[in-house]
Formats: C-alpha cells, sequence, structure tokens
C-alpha cells in the first residue's frame, strides 16, 4: 500500500466514513456509487441470514469462529468445574474440624429463643439478627416486579395490533381454563384449604417452620389458581391495579419503617418499645410476625402479578 | 454518638422507601420528588463528610446485635467521599437526562423508571456503606435488576436484547460471587468483614488454607469483574451504554460498574487483608487483564462507527486502569484505581449526557458522519464533550490527567521492573490511541456542515447546571488533585 493510500485512508477515517483497521485497503478507494451497492449487498445478506437460519450461510471464517467459540466455551466450563470440586474438596468440614466456624452459630442456636422470641431460629435470625439482609432481600422481589411490569404491562410503545387478530382471540379462548368446568369445581374445593393454609404458614413463621416468603408463595399460588379457574373478570371485582399498589407500599413501607426504627433504637442504644410476648403464642417474637406479614404480602401480590403480566400484560383494572 | 452517624442507615431506609413510592405517584411527581430527594440527601452527605473527617470512622449496628451476630455498616472517609460522589453524579445525571426520559419511554413508566433509580441509590449506598460481605451480595442483587430495568425501559428491540445479555453475564458475575462468599465463610465462619480478615490471616499461615482462599477469592473476583466489564467480558457494554436512554447509560458507566469495584476493593482491604491479598496471585493477573483491556479498549473504539459505540468501548479501556491500579497493589495502586473510580465517573457520566444532544441536531443520527457540525449547533454540549474529551484524553487540569499521573508514579513506587514497563507502555499507548479517536470526534464535531439548517436550541437550566457541576467536578479533581488523594489516602489508612 502506497503512502498516498494511507493518507487518503486516515483522511476517510477522520471523515466517519470508513472503518479504519477493517476497510483500509478495500474501501478506501471504492466511489460512492458502488458503497451503496456494497451496503445493499449487506443487507441483502443480513436479511438472508435472519430468514433462512445461520448455519448455511455463514462463511468459512465465521464457522471457524465458531469452532473456537464452542471450544473455548467447554474448556472454561470444564476449567470451572474443576475449581469448584477442588475447592469443595478441600473445604474444612462444618462444625467440628472447624472450630471456629461456630462463634456466631452457637449464640443463634443457644440464646436465639431467648433474645428474638422466636421458637424458629430460622425466623429469629433473618428477622432480627440479620434483618438488614432480609430488608434488601425483600425488595429485589419488588424490582424483580417492576422490571417485568416495564417490560409486559401494556403501552403504546409495546402492543402490536396485528396480535389482536380473530385468530388470537379465538386460540385466547380455547386454552382458557376457566371455561373448564372439572377445574372450577376442583377449585372450590381446593381454594379454601389453600388459602388457610398459606395464612397458617404467615402467622405461624416465629413457631414453625415457615413465615413470609413461604406463607406468601401459597397464598400467592391461590391466588392464580383463583383466576386460572375463574378468570380475570372475578378477580378484577376485588384485586385492581390500585389495589395492588396500595397493598405492596403499604406492606413495603410499613417494613422499611418498622426496621429503621429498631435500627435506629439498636444503634443508637435506646429502648426498643416492641415487645417480645411469650415465646411459642401466635403473638410473640417481638416484629416478626408483623414483617412476615408484609414479606407475605408482597410476596403474594408479586407471584400473582408476575402470573396476570404475563398472561394478559396488565395486573388489574385501573 | 453524634445525630449524623444516622445518616448512613437514613440513606439507604429512605432510598427503598422512595423506590416503592415512586411507584405509586405520576410520572411528573416522581421525578421531582427524585431530585428534591437527591439534592436533600447530598446535604446530609456532605455534612457526614464532615463529621467523619474530624471524628474518624464509625460502625454502626443495624438492630440490637453486635458485630459477629448481627449486621453492621461503617463509614470512613472513603466511603463518605465515593458516596458523597455517587450521589451528585446521580442528580446531575436524573437532571440532564430528564428531557430524554420522557421522550424515550411511555408516559404510564416513566414513574417506573424513577422508581428503579432510588432503588439503585439504595444498593448503591448500602454496597458502599457494607461491612458484611454478604450484605454486599444482596444489594448486588437489587443493583443487577434495577440495572436491566433501567435498559429495558426504552421498550426497543436493541435495548431489549443488550438487557438480555447483560442480564446473563450480570447473573453469572453474581452467581460466582455468591460462591466465592460461601467458601470465604465455610472456611472462616464469619461474614463481618473484619472478623473475617481475622481468621482469613490465620488461614493463610498454612499453605493449604492459602490455596484454598486464593481459589475462593480468585472466583469472587472474576464474578466482580464479569459485572464491571474487565477486558475478557467487556462485550455487552457497546449495546448496553450505547442504546440506553442517556441517563441509565451514565449512571450504568460511571456508577454501577464502579461500585463493583469498590466492593472489591473494600472486601480485599477490608475482609481479606492486603498482607495475605501479597501472598496471592490476584493481583497479578487483575494486572494483566487490566492492560489488555486498556489497549484492546482503545482499538476497539477507533474501530467503533458511532460516538455512542465508541464513548462504550472507552469505558472498557478506563476499567482497565482501575483493575491496572489494584494490580499494581500497595497504597499507591490502590490510591490511583480509587482516584480513577472518581474521576472517570465524573468524566464519563459528563460524556453520556453530551453525545445525545449531539446526535439530536444531527437528525438524531450517532454515526460519525452526520455529527459533522453537531457542535456548532447546539454549542453548550460540544463545550461539555470537548471538556470531557479532554480529560479522557489526559490533558492538564483536567481530571484525566491527574489519574494518568498517579498510575505513573504508583509505578514507580513499585519494585518490579516489569510492571513500570508495563505500566508506562500501556500508559503511552493508550494516551496516544485516547488522543486519536477523540481527537477525531471533537474535529468532526466542530467542522462546520452547511448541508445541514441550523438549529436554534434552547438551553435549558436543567441542563446547563448539572453539567457545569460535572466541568467543575473535573477541574477540582483536576487541579487540586492532591486533596482527593489525600483524602482516599486517609480513608484507606482507616480501612486496616
Amino acid at each position: 500500500m502506497s503512502p498516498e493510500n494511507i493518507g487518503k485512508a486516515f483522511q476517510r477515517w477522520l471523515d466517519g466514513d470508513v472503518n479504519f483497521l477493517e476497510h483500509m485497503t478495500d474501501t478506501a478507494h471504492v466511489p460512492d456509487s458502488q458503497r451503496e451497492e456494497l451496503k445493499a449487498g449487506r443487507r441483502q445478506l443480513q436479511h438472508e441470514i435472519r430468514h433462512r437460519g445461520s448455519h448455511r450461510l455463514l462463511r468459512a471464517e465465521e464457522a471457524g469462529f465458531r469452532i473456537v467459540y464452542n471450544a473455548v466455551a467447554v474448556i472454561s466450563c470444564i476449567v470451572l468445574i474443576g475449581v469448584l470440586l477442588f475447592i469443595v474438596s478441600r473445604l474444612p468440614r462444618y462444625g467440628v474440624e472447624n472450630p471456629r466456624t461456630l462463634t456466631v452459630v452457637e449464640r443463634y442456636v443457644e440464646k436465639g429463643l431467648q433474645e428474638t422470641g422466636a421458637v424458629n431460629i430460622v425466623a429469629g435470625m433473618i428477622l432480627d439478627y440479620r434483618a438488614f439482609d432480609t430488608l434488601g432481600e425483600s425488595h429485589v422481589l419488588f424490582t424483580a416486579l417492576v422490571c417485568v411490569t416495564i417490560l409486559l404491562r401494556r403501552d403504546r410503545k409495546n402492543m402490536d395490533s396485528t396480535l389482536e387478530d380473530y385468530y388470537t382471540i379465538r386460540r385466547d379462548r380455547y386454552y382458557d381454563t376457566s371455561r373448564d368446568g372439572l377445574i372450577r369445581r376442583i377449585a372450590v374445593v381446593l381454594l379454601p384449604c389453600i388459602l388457610v393454609y398459606g395464612i397458617y404458614i404467615l402467622l405461624n413463621g416465629q413457631n414453625s417452620p415457615g413465615g413470609g416468603f413461604s406463607g406468601g408463595a401459597v397464598l400467592g399460588a391461590g391466588l392464580i389458581l383463583f383466576v386460572a379457574s375463574f378468570g380475570f373478570d372475578a378477580a378484577d371485582r376485588f384485586f385492581t391495579q390500585k389495589v395492588f399498589s396500595v397493598i405492596s407500599f403499604v406492606s413495603l413501607a410499613f417494613y422499611s419503617f418498622a426496621k429503621g426504627y429498631v435500627f435506629f433504637t439498636g444503634a443508637n442504644g435506646m429502648e426498643n418499645h416492641i415487645p417480645k410476648g411469650t415465646p411459642g403464642a401466635i403473638l410473640s417474637g417481638g416484629l416478626i410476625l408483623p414483617l412476615d406479614i408484609a414479606v407475605g404480602m408482597v410476596v403474594a401480590c408479586t407471584m400473582f402479578g408476575f402470573y396476570s403480566l404475563f398472561k394478559r400484560g396488565s395486573i388489574g383494572k385501573d | 454518638m453524634s445525630f449524623l452517624c444516622n445518616v448512613p442507615l437514613a440513606t439507604i431506609v429512605l432510598s427503598l422507601f422512595s423506590g416503592v413510592l415512586c411507584t405509586v405517584i405520576s410520572g411528573k411527581a416522581a421525578r421531582r420528588y427524585t431530585l428534591v430527594y437527591e439534592c436533600v440527601l447530598t446535604g446530609l452527605l456532605v455534612a457526614l463528610f464532615v463529621h467523619v473527617y474530624r471524628n474518624g470512622s464509625f460502625t454502626y449496628v443495624m438492630g440490637e446485635f453486635p458485630a459477629p451476630w448481627g449486621n453492621e455498616i461503617r463509614a470512613g472517609v472513603l466511603e463518605a467521599v465515593v458516596a458523597l460522589t455517587f450521589m451528585v453524579i446521580m442528580g446531575c445525571s436524573v437532571a440532564a437526562g430528564a428531557r430524554f426520559v420522557s421522550l424515550d419511554m411511555d408516559e404510564s413508566k416513566v414513574n417506573l423508571y424513577y422508581a428503579l433509580l432510588n432503588l439503585m441509590t439504595a444498593a448503591l449506598m448500602a454496597i458502599i456503606w457494607t461491612n458484611d460481605v454478604f450484605t454486599g451480595y444482596v444489594f448486588l442483587e437489587i443493583l443487577t435488576l434495577t440495572s436491566c430495568g433501567v435498559l429495558i425501559v426504552r421498550e426497543i428491540g436493541r435495548t431489549t436484547l443488550a438487557a438480555v445479555r447483560y442480564m446473563i453475564l450480570n447473573l453469572l458475575g453474581s452467581g460466582l460471587f455468591l460462591l466465592g462468599v460461601v467458601f470465604l465463610y465455610d472456611m472462616t465462619g464469619h461474614l463481618l468483614m473484619v472478623p473475617m480478615r481475622e481468621t482469613a490471616a490465620e488461614l493463610a499461615a498454612d499453605p493449604q488454607g492459602l490455596t484454598v482462599l486464593t481459589l475462593s477469592v480468585g472466583i469472587l473476583t472474576i464474578g466482580l469483574s464479569i459485572k464491571s466489564g474487565l477486558f475478557p467480558f467487556h462485550f455487552w457494554m457497546p449495546d448496553t451504554y450505547g442504546k440506553a436512554t442517556p441517563t441509565s447509560a451514565s449512571v450504568l458507566s460511571s456508577l454501577v460498574s464502579k461500585c463493583y469495584i469498590f466492593l472489591l476493593i473494600k472486601i480485599y482491604w477490608r475482609a481479606i487483608g492486603v498482607d495475605v491479598m501479597m501472598h496471592m496471585p490476584v493481583g497479578n493477573i487483575l494486572f494483566v487483564l487490566g492492560m489488555l483491556g486498556i489497549v484492546l479498549g482503545s482499538v476497539s473504539a477507533m474501530r467503533a462507527e458511532d460516538i455512542n459505540r465508541m464513548v462504550a468501548f472507552s469505558s472498557a479501556a478506563q476499567i482497565g486502569y482501575i483493575f491496572l491500579g489494584i494490580g499494581i497493589g500497595g497504597q499507591e495502586g490502590y490510591t490511583a484505581a480509587l482516584f480513577h473510580i472518581l474521576a472517570h465517573s465524573v468524566t464519563k457520566s459528563m460524556i453520556f449526557l453530551t453525545t445525545p444532544r449531539l446526535a439530536e441536531v444531527s437528525e438524531g443520527n450517532v454515526a460519525f458522519r452526520y455529527l459533522q457540525g453537531s457542535a456548532l449547533r447546539d454549542r453548550n454540549a460540544g463545550v461539555f464533550f470537548l471538556v470531557g474529551a479532554l480529560s479522557m484524553i489526559g490533558i492538564p487540569i483536567f481530571a484525566g490527567f491527574a489519574s494518568k499521573l498517579l498510575f505513573g508514579l504508583a509505578a514507580l513506587e513499585h519494585q518490579s521492573d516489569a510492571k513500570l514497563v508495563l505500566t508506562m507502555l500501556a500508559l503511552a499507548a493508550s494516551s496516544m490511541l485516547n488522543a486519536l479517536y477523540f481527537i477525531r470526534t471533537v474535529i468532526r464535531i466542530y467542522t462546520p456542515n452547511p448541508a445541514v439548517r441550523d438549529y436554534r436550541r434552547r438551553h435549558s437550566a436543567a441542563y446547563n447546571i448539572p453539567m457545569m457541576v460535572f466541568t467543575a467536578a473535573n477541574l477540582f479533581l483536576g487541579l487540586f488533585s492532591w486533596v482527593a488523594v489525600r483524602l482516599i489516602q486517609l480513608g484507606l489508612e482507616q480501612f486496616v
């Protein structure tokens, strides 16, 4: 390549016309009229790749890249698996062999009941000892719901009118489970049991395995079954967008401020006015029960919200 | 205990609450609320900074239970400086990008966008303040989700695709980070950083313990470097930053990716200990990857055909710088890395907020050939872009120069000659490449183009004031870099 050509190519790159390193040789001296043709050819190729399946039209170098890519992917997976297995095989066994791991756990097990008022040590741990993490965790769920809402709630940007044609409506009706008598009758029997069980898990989190996350999941599943068997129209009568927003807002705001109060009093050495209650009773464990209810509400709403957004693109009537 | 010690708690809990609140109010109200809220928070952080500068660092027990049993957060000079900078950048990005937010997304979802930004603020603050590795992980999840959320909100094909790719890589990163945390917990029995460091020092005395510790730290490091976009994992950057709405691009490139690195530095210093880190090859690997990132990121930026991709690839190079500093190690290396976190955050967010304005006066095109003369059609955006470009190249009096100087000095302090030579070479090559592609862009946007009719833009204070704040911060970091360096050194001393 002559210095003159390099100079020209550099000038073109400076003008934003070409890719300096890739096309220095081939398009630097292509006149403008031909460049349009080249572009059209490229578009045609892209179109064909998109519509005919990519394998056949890939050029040799791209196929080569694919082979290398797959090989690297497989090798890095194997290396990662090897490293992880190696670490796990060398980790000291938990507990007796490694006494330094016990300092934290011992206090949870021995003093958990006395300090948190919860028979269920796990509830005491996640909602009292390490409540800050759980505060974050409940907002993770809410964040996920906000993201799904952004993606799926119908608005003028993601609505496609061609989808709303006759066949879609017919197909939706065909697969609509709420028109099925069998499902409806079974749901009538099952639903009360599921909802009562969900409430039981929710309210008993401080005394037995369970709590907000699991109870809320059961309640959410109950709501989904209700909608699947009786249709969204039935749900819209009591569960609108507004009800949904209010429940999540109140639950999460209560959670933030209740825990904020505990953090604030704890760190500043002030007295915490929340009674611990009698261990084993429903009203025990201090804030654990109300927090469980708040988390349960958020989880149930979120699960139902996901289902509803995926199914029809909105949570409820506005 | 002074009342100001409650500020870190307030930044986290109130931001979480604000996020939830924004979902139930209208988009306009959410925007106003977010702006006011961020101003208030900035004020509080200034007060906190003065407090920690005078009285030293403090830990804040989250609840009734003390250190190894309950959660804890900590505030020192370094955390206060980083939190304050991040908060200012967040507020300025929201203010300057507000007009694009209403153009880019459906009216009914604007409030959700601000909700995500508030949740992101909460996560950023929590990660900065945390003194507990697992709390870091929990808020990392919120950060991951919110950063995908602020991408998809444009609802065009490219951003959705970019968000899916970003999400997959981010989740891989989170998974590896979580594995690293689990291994560390299993070995040391602690999740809080200080007790973990004490046990890690005992473990490292035994060679087998050191091997397992090194691998665990390695996995954790890979996780966080995927999330922040270190060299082999930087390919998600151009689409993610280039196609997002300007506020998102600015926040993602300058705050989110830096926050992961800050967490990594915090874990190295407070949970593992720099003395133990000296015995691990992690630093050398990061050094090499950082250097490759600098060179290859700059080459990719040269090859980019539009301005957004160019700026995004240059981010990959800048992330390389930060990891280079960590790789050099020692107090000087980390100081340079942390200074560059601040300098690059201020610069890159500014550039990402000017490019959409330049594209707007070029009929919405971001390709270079259409941008000719755009700085003359929108003079303010042109000047701000010029400031950012000069800083990125490393012209004296701007922040970029100070950070390059610090990297050079850190390499000089270091004993190894190989690292010195390599650092100098990387700095020289990258400065030259940076100059090439930024100067080219500056020439392009300042060359008059008679073919395009003259737009007369009406300039709003809502755009100019935040951009002037960025410029002032940039000049401050460039001219008075010793202030920032002194504060960072003070903060690092408090870390140990």
